[in-house]
């Protein structure tokens, strides 16, 4: 970084460069020489116009690392100190991608607040002689312009971006637990203004072209093209150059005006803005709702608005000096290694590692219209799957095919899909109550009421009808895949796809293989999955699979607590402030009573005393008297169309008054309420990837935040033990088997990992 | 292209003379020399098939086509579609009991005269007991108008067929809203006072709020200009081309009508005003005043403009068309005979206005042509890009290979061949009547120069083209 910034400012002494450095002077005359020696960035001439294309080897997306940086720098010195230059266009070769944001191994590799400030700065400096540039510089964006790639474009002069539904702009750095670190804090609430700079850096969404178009974040849109002389994608971003390079001469003749038009709301925002009572009073609203919704949980939200607070209050200095600072912290926390480590996760449970299958889904079909069949017919359809759907009566499946129209539906109320759109993915659904067209599936997923001979039953009356090669999933939440298909003629071809409630909302998948499912069913399975636009963790076949079995002994934990005499709403509140996103005797009510009780019947036959804690009575008085959660509209809670304050079933307290346990003093507070609970989640967790259920902690972690709501704070069970302690879990399982007895003992990984503070699930 | 364009601009005012033209042919340039000779010598002598019925045109003509809002902005379609029947009768003498069936094409449709085509013939004094019905198909809806005549031919079902098409932009249907239209159709059926006071008590000022008949395509939600803007861009065709051939088109338009070449044009005395006899779209500009236009969809820095794109028109059209053996029964000289056709349809989106790339080929194969064969190009003229971007899409192999499944391109057509009487940039586009232009254009041009084959092409809305060989009748 230092010698290449050396070397930019040797280009402007001419004279003297061309005694001592005799390479350097061969890149002035023949610049296309010039653009081969470097790896992401190269640049060339078009009349006056310098075209600095980003395009990092080997890699779908360029992300801002060391090098990038240096070699923008040279770039930008060369094109600062050339005559024959007078504005630039900046642009990424790869369809779909600008600049995805910094490079995230560039900051974990740092081990102190200090280098990664020095990073932040370095960056900062950088931007900032972009953003002074006298001459013009164009910002051409095709696809995800995120974090510094934002930060970058937003010091540009002008912005230019193609209205293709990849192209999305945003500052996602607070969902990995830290902040625009290169001017965004800065900059984003002078060029969008307050209220709407908070919206994106404290949510990190992704903001589309048109609407960045609206919001003034971005100066042109280009049009996507379709083919002519070239492919599409190839001649959209060519295009995106041309008309960029007539704004970038425009700009450098003063012919267009960087400054945009601002309209009457805007103005009036502006101006509001400048009273410093009306400030005080958003930053106070924003915090407070930030407060209310991270629970303290999350230091980045509040830091980012200290920090655009101090750039608006006390001047850009203190901002860009404040911005680096609270970086370099942020980014040693222990919330951002979680929330990376999950970011990372993401990006891996989002690739097939089984390969491609041999043959291709396209014709899928979906046995039952309830809630899960018709959820997983929605992601399916509007992915181009053709899809059946098949329940045994017509309200049934009327019911099912209308909550696929009104998913659809909703894209359209907020404009994702056109009303064309919709109804051309509607018809990729075809609604039946017979086996017609099965002769054609390439994968059935049964979602049928959770009853093995049941099960039994459909899976013989498929097999009957579909071909050799067809995939028979069953999408169960805790019966063993080997049991289903221990009717199966082709047992090779049965797998496990546990989908998540409600199915177009929640990200994971878990797809569950036995010893006899071959390979290719599960490449098969796991491409589906993909192509519903799922993030999939693979585990291995047996009682509960992953995720129900870790939740299992954590729900025994919740109604013990319960009939110790902890409320609902007070248990409700310990969780969710711990981090889960819904409180436990919620989470009871959401999955349903009946579900519970089954799960924890099935699941304690197996496991045995591991699974003790509170009583399956509470579960079973409360299915006699139709507290089945929130679909019966009682559960522990009361449920009412239309009421969104959510009041206790009173109901209730008589059952657990009967069946109340002895609550023990020392392991009652709340702390150790929340340790119960996560303890026991994670201690079966580390059991699962003990006895291979997991293939990896990775897995574990992204399939316990993204399908039952670990704490993403925390990372995930096994990033927790990490980052935590693995002798403290230990201490305190050891403290609550002292007092409970043996399902708090901890499994025998966890104790290797106490015992040798080297060992991490993560190196 | 540029080149070619100025050659045939240089090129046609200096040859006033068509028989002299002709005679300079063959020495002006080698070009023209290959052109030449491949009229002599066609792939196929005739396309006339066994066992099929030879249907041809005995002539047709048009109503002026007048730029929206001038002189015709006060009558109804069927108006017009009458001043071209009336013109049709006139011209052929066509006694008006032979007429089997007449089969108009409309795009933008007059609620109250839904079947247009019945209402003109009425109107036009034809006999109350031929039947007529309207189709449409967005810009090749009289197109379909002549296919279906022709069908009606072939099949044996009818002798004698008029087709024609009709389009009146100056007044397009503007509704109340659907919440106000809901309202009153309630209010309808309201029976007690309070009843219709709870529904009035419902009406919000924006139930006001008047619904436009869409310009955009109902799939995509693009208008057709916006599209044109990006196919041009797609296919790499800059502004000073686009110009560039929209003047080629009106300056051949221009000397085309002082030349009296559009002898399909009859005249019409517009109630209460002057007799209209000519088209009025016809303005050659320079390629200055072009330039400076903004861009009219893509701002601000598309390229297709008002100068480059067809205009809003009002026009009607008509031909008479008969089975061979019946119209030499009734003494008739037919101008061309209509041959083989196809429609094809493809991607509204991106490549909404590349019917005529794909329809060529398929035609031509379908006829057992090739490019050389056809005299006399006629292809419908939307935007000068969409032109543009046709040309080099047929003259692209990777186009041919990649999006038509086609081994090699089909070949763009010589410009010297192409619309040199104009086209719907210059002469007007009403969007029903245009097919029937074209098809007499390709007549009269093969009778004028003597020529034998003819290809008509043209693309439409909802990503649809159609193509259609017109061979000369023998002199």
């Amino acid at each position: 970084m230092v010698a290449s910034r050396a070397v930019g400012s040797l280009s402007r002494f001419t004279a003297s460069r061309m005694l001592r450095c005799p390479g350097y002077i061969c890149r002035n005359f023949t610049r296309s020489s010039a653009l081969l020696t470097r790896t992401h960035i190269n640049y060339g001439v078009k009349g006056d116009v310098a075209v600095i294309r980003i395009n990092s080897p080997n890699s779908k997306v360029n992300t801002l690392g060391q090098e990038v940086h240096s070699e923008f720098i040279e770039v930008m010195n060369e094109v600062w100190s050339s005559n024959q230059i007078r504005s630039a266009v900046l642009i990424s070769s790869k369809p779909g991608c600008f600049i995805a944001g910094a490079d995230l191994n560039m900051l974990t590799a740092c081990t102190t607040p200090q280098e990664v400030t020095q990073i932040s700065q370095e960056a900062q400096r950088m931007f900032e002689k972009v953003e002074k540039s006298t001459k013009p510089i164009v910002a051409a964006i095709n696809g995800s312009c995120l974090g510094g790639g934002l930060e970058l474009a937003i010091s540009c002069q002008y912005r230019i971006a193609t209205k293709d539904k990849k192209t999305v702009l945003g500052s996602p750095e607070v969902l990995l637990g830290i902040l625009p670190g290169a001017g965004g804090t800065q900059r984003l609430p002078k060029m969008v203004g307050v209220p709407a700079a908070f919206d994106m850096m404290l949510t990190g969404r992704g903001i589309r072209a048109d609407r960045a178009k609206k919001m003034g974040l971005v100066d042109q849109l280009v049009e996507p093209l379709g083919p002519g002389i070239k492919p599409p994608e190839e001649r959209t971003i060519e295009y995106l150059e041309e008309v960029a390079i007539t704004f970038a001469k425009g700009l450098a003749d003063k012919k267009i005006s960087p400054k945009r038009d601002k309209g009457l709301v805007e103005k009036l925002t502006s101006y509001a803005m400048s009273i410093p009572f009306v400030r005080q009073q958003i930053y106070k609203k924003v915090e407070e709702r930030v407060r209310k919704q991270t629970k303290g949980l999350y230091p980045a939200p509040l830091k980012i608005i200290d920090v655009v607070k101090t750039g608006i209050e006390q001047g850009s200095d203190a901002g860009y000096l404040s911005e680096s600072q609270k970086f370099g912290e942020l980014a040693m926390t222990k919330e951002s290694k979680a929330l990376m480590g999950l970011y990372r996760g993401q990006t891996l449970c989002k690739k097939n590692k089984f390969g491609a299958p041999q043959k291709e889904v396209k014709q899928l079909a979906i046995l039952g219209a309830g809630l899960m069949g018709a959820g997983i017919a929605q992601v399916s359809v509007d992915k181009g799957l053709q899809t059946i759907l098949k329940d045994a009566t017509l309200a049934a499946l009327g019911r099912g095919q209308q909550q696929v129209f009104r998913g659809l539906n909703d894209k359209v109320k907020k404009k994702a899909l056109t009303s064309f759109e919709r109804d051309a993915f509607f018809s990729n659904l075809t609604g039946q109550l017979d086996y017609q067209g099965f002769e054609k599936a390439d994968m059935v997923i049964e979602a049928v009421f959770e009853d093995l001979s049941l099960k039994h039953k459909v899976l013989k009356e498929v097999e009957a009808v579909i071909p050799d090669h067809c995939v028979f999933a069953s999408n169960t939440s805790a019966l063993p895949i080997n049991e289903i298909a221990a009717v199966s003629k082709r047992p090779e071809k049965v797998i496990g796809m546990h989908y998540f409630s409600p199915v177009d909302k929640m990200q994971l998948l878990e797809i569950i293989t036995t010893q006899k499912t071959s390979k290719d069913t599960t490449a098969s399975a796991v491409e589906v999955g993909l192509k519903q636009g799922k993030v999939i963790i693979v585990v291995k076949d047996g009682p509960g699979f992953y995720t129900t079995r870790c939740l299992a002994p954590m729900m025994s934990e919740v109604i013990r607590i319960l009939q110790e005499g902890v409320g609902p709403k007070k248990l409700d509140s310990l969780t969710t402030s711990f981090g889960f996103p819904v409180g436990a005797a919620t989470l009871v009510d959401e999955v349903g009573v009946d579900v519970a009780k089954h799960v924890a019947e099935n699941l304690g036959k197996v496991f045995g005393e591991r699974f003790a804690g509170g009583s399956l009575e509470v579960l079973k008085q409360m299915i006699a008297k139709g507290f089945l959660g929130r679909k019966s509209g009682k559960g522990f809670y009361i449920y009412q169309e239309g009421v969104k304050n959510k009041n206790l079933n009173s109901d209730i307290d008589s059952i657990l008054a009967s069946l109340k346990m002895p609550s023990q003093p020392d392991v009652s507070s709340d702390e150790d309420i929340q340790y119960r609970l996560v303890t026991r989640f994670v201690n079966e967790a580390v059991l699962c990837l003990q006895e291979g259920v997991l293939a990896s902690p990775t897995e574990g972690d992204i399939g316990a935040v993204f399908g039952l709501g670990f704490p993403p704070s925390l990372g995930g069970p096994f990033r927790f033990v990490d980052l935590y302690g693995a002798q403290k879990i230990v201490d305190r399982l050891r403290k609550y088997e002292a007092a409970y007895g043996k399902q708090f003992t901890p499994c025998q990984l966890l104790v290797d990992h106490a015992s040798s503070p080297n060992k991490k699930f993560y190196q | 292209m540029t080149s070619l364009l100025t050659y045939t601009l240089k090129y046609l005012p200096s040859t006033s003379q068509w028989t002299l033209r002709f005679s300079m042919r063959p020495l002006s340039c080698s070009s023209q020399l290959r052109a030449a000779a491949a009229v002599q010598a066609k792939s196929k002598r005739t396309l006339a098939k066994p066992n099929l019925r030879n249907i041809v045109v005995v002539d047709g003509v048009r109503t002026p086509f007048l730029l929206s809002g001038t002189s015709y902005k006060d009558l109804m379609p069927h108006d017009l579609a009458r001043a071209a029947l009336s013109g049709l009768l006139h011209r052929t003498s066509v006694p008006k009991d032979v007429v089997d069936y007449i089969i108009f094409g409309t795009v933008i449709q007059e609620v109250k005269t839904s079947n247009v085509a019945r209402e003109a013939a009425l109107g036009a004094g034809f006999s109350d007991r031929t039947p007529a019905h309207t189709v449409t198909m967005a810009c090749i809806s009289s197109n379909q108008a002549m296919t279906t005549a022709v069908n009606l031919i072939a099949s044996g079902q009818c002798d004698v067929v008029v087709a024609g098409g009709v389009e009146l932009m100056s007044d397009v249907p503007i509704r109340h809203s659907r919440k106000m239209r809901k309202m009153m159709l309630d209010l309808n059926k309201a029976k007690t006072l309070g009843q219709r006071l709870s529904l009035i008590s419902k009406f919000r000022l924006n139930f006001l709020s008047p619904e436009l008949p869409a310009v955009a395509e109902f799939s995509t939600n693009e208008t057709m200009g916006h599209s044109a803007d990006r196919l041009a861009a797609a296919f790499a065709i800059s502004r000073l081309e686009q110009d560039e051939y929209a003047l080629r088109s009106h300056s051949l338009a221009k000397k085309a009508q002082d030349e009296g070449l559009l002898s399909d044009v009859v005249p019409f005395k517009v109630p209460g005003k002057d007799t209209v006899t000519q088209d009025n779209g016809i303005r050659p500009s320079s390629l200055e005043q072009m330039a400076k236009l903004k861009p009219a969809f893509i701002k601000p820095y598309g390229t297709v403009t008002a100068a480059n794109s067809s205009f809003l028109t009002d026009g009607a059209s008509a031909v008479l068309i008969l089975a061979e053996e019946k119209a030499l029964a009734m003494g008739y000289k037919p101008k061309a005979y209509l041959r083989d056709f196809v429609y094809v349809s493809q991607d509204p989106k991106d490549q909404l206005l590349l019917g005529p790339t794909y329809a060529t080929p398929k035609v031509l194969e379908k006829a057992g042509l090739t490019m050389n064969d056809i005299d006399a190009f006629e292809f419908h003229e939307a935007f000068s890009g969409q032109i543009l971007a046709n040309l080099k899409a047929m003259d692209s192999d990777w186009f041919a290979q990649n999006y038509m499944g086609r081994k090699a391109k089909v070949g763009s057509p010589p410009l010297e061949k192409f619309n040199i009487w104009g086209g719907s940039l210059s002469l007007g586009h009403p969007f029903g009547a245009t097919g029937c232009r074209l098809v007499m254009a390709t007549a009269n041009r093969l009778q004028k120069e003597g020529g034998q084959y003819g290809l008509v092409a043209a693309c439409a809305a909802g990503g649809q083209g159609h193509a259609m060989i017109v061979e000369a009748y023998p002199k």
